[in-house]
């Protein structure tokens, strides 16, 4: 075996449904369509200069995590409405993310690290090690927000 | 049930209900089937990928045709598989690869007026990218053979410039990654047997009887 990725539809397709869960809970399903483009394009750019045995999943949680937090810095500035879902394709069919309501909302008003290591752990299903390498700081500070993260969801779904 | 103690249970909670929203009933499919519609889209109106695939209808079967910016680089038989097909490419050429039919029409017309007898040579550029040094030279001498015409391997390899390599002539012809288009079925031995076809030599038949270059058995 030489040292490529596999062709990139075949990534696409076996990321696209991670990379979408996430982006659907980190921004909303009104965001999610505009940041998966983002993010997959980016990924198309990069993508001849990765080898064979990275790790695509982990790779692509990290581009999706920036492009979420590019959409959280505009709403923060209030650049950017949240954008209503009922705007997404398929009209009246509510977007299923938003049958959780209250856990959406919870995870919206999580700070940006600790939404984004909960997402990467339960939706992204990534070991410590990549969240923290996705998040940019140490494994122990991963484990720290990952924790915290959880103590408020916890606190506002459950409580 | 309500009254989870530890964060082992809070994350399983957590865990379960992220889990029931995102895939409980495949009920974000569409969204994502319109967002991967949208993305390669818009990867081939700006022209991002490298190399764009589609299957192409053909008496044999579904073809798979690939292009990259300067022309075609690939076309397979049904029965290779398109994992490795694709995988060759991606090692070969470029990786950045991806599905997108409208970038072949122009491969898909000119396929379709050959197979009806309505077009005698292709006009749609190549890329000989795929392909090795001493290949280059030895289909751009079959690339020369006319419609309804044909060449022995010792003609091929002697045009070539090896006149005593018409073996590794034929094993070139043999990976012939741009079949039909790049009429490798036009070579033969020199006492006029078939020879050898990647495609398989029915196929070969076929075509050189489409030619008019043989006569079609039992007539």
């Amino acid at each position: 075996m030489s040292g490529g990725p596999p062709p990139f539809q075949r990534f696409l397709e076996q990321q696209r449904e991670t990379v979408w869960r996430f982006l659907a809970a980190s921004v909303g399903p009104g965001d999610a369509d505009d940041c998966f483009q983002e993010t997959f394009i980016s990924a198309l750019r990069a993508y001849p200069r990765l080898r064979a045995d990275s790790n695509l999943r982990a790779w692509v949680l990290t581009i999706a995590h920036r492009k979420a937090l590019d959409v959280h810095r505009a709403r923060a500035r209030g650049a950017l409405p949240v954008a209503e879902p009922e705007t997404l394709a398929g009209g009246a069919e509510m977007a299923p993310e938003m049958r959780d309501r209250e856990l959406w909302e919870a995870i919206e008003g999580l700070p940006a690290r600790q939404r984004s290591a909960v997402l990467l752990r339960y939706v992204g299903d990534l070991p410590h090690r990549d969240i923290a390498a996705a998040i940019g700081c140490s494994e122990q500070a991963a484990r720290r927000s990952l924790h915290e993260g959880l103590a408020k969801l916890r606190k506002a779904v459950i409580a | 049930m309500r009254d989870l103690g530890s964060t082992d249970n809070a994350a399983a909670e957590v865990r379960l209900r992220l889990a029931a929203q995102a895939d409980g009933d495949g009920a974000d499919a569409p969204a994502i089937a319109h967002a991967t519609a949208r993305l390669l889209a818009r990867v081939e109106r700006k022209r991002l990928a490298d190399v764009s695939y589609a299957p192409v209808d053909s008496p044999f079967g579904e073809l798979l045709v690939a292009s990259s910016r300067r022309g075609v680089l690939r076309l397979a038989f049904p029965e290779e598989s398109v994992d490795s097909v694709l995988e060759g490419i991606a090692r070969g050429f470029s990786p950045r690869i991806v599905e997108a039919s409208a970038a072949l029409d122009d491969v898909r017309r000119e396929l379709d007026e050959y197979f009806e007898g309505r077009r005698r040579e292709f006009e749609i550029a190549l890329d000989w990218s795929l392909i090795g040094t001493f290949g280059r030279r030895v289909l751009r001498v079959t690339s020369e053979i006319p419609f309804g015409g044909v060449l022995s391997y010792a003609e091929v390899a002697a045009e070539a410039g090896s006149p005593r390599g018409f073996r590794a002539a034929g094993n070139a012809l043999g990976s012939n990654p741009i079949p039909i288009v790049l009429p490798c079925h036009r070579v033969l031995r020199s006492g006029g047997a078939l020879g050898g076809y990647g495609g398989g030599l029915p196929r070969k038949r076929w075509l050189l009887e489409l030619e008019g270059a043989l006569t079609p058995r039992g007539s």
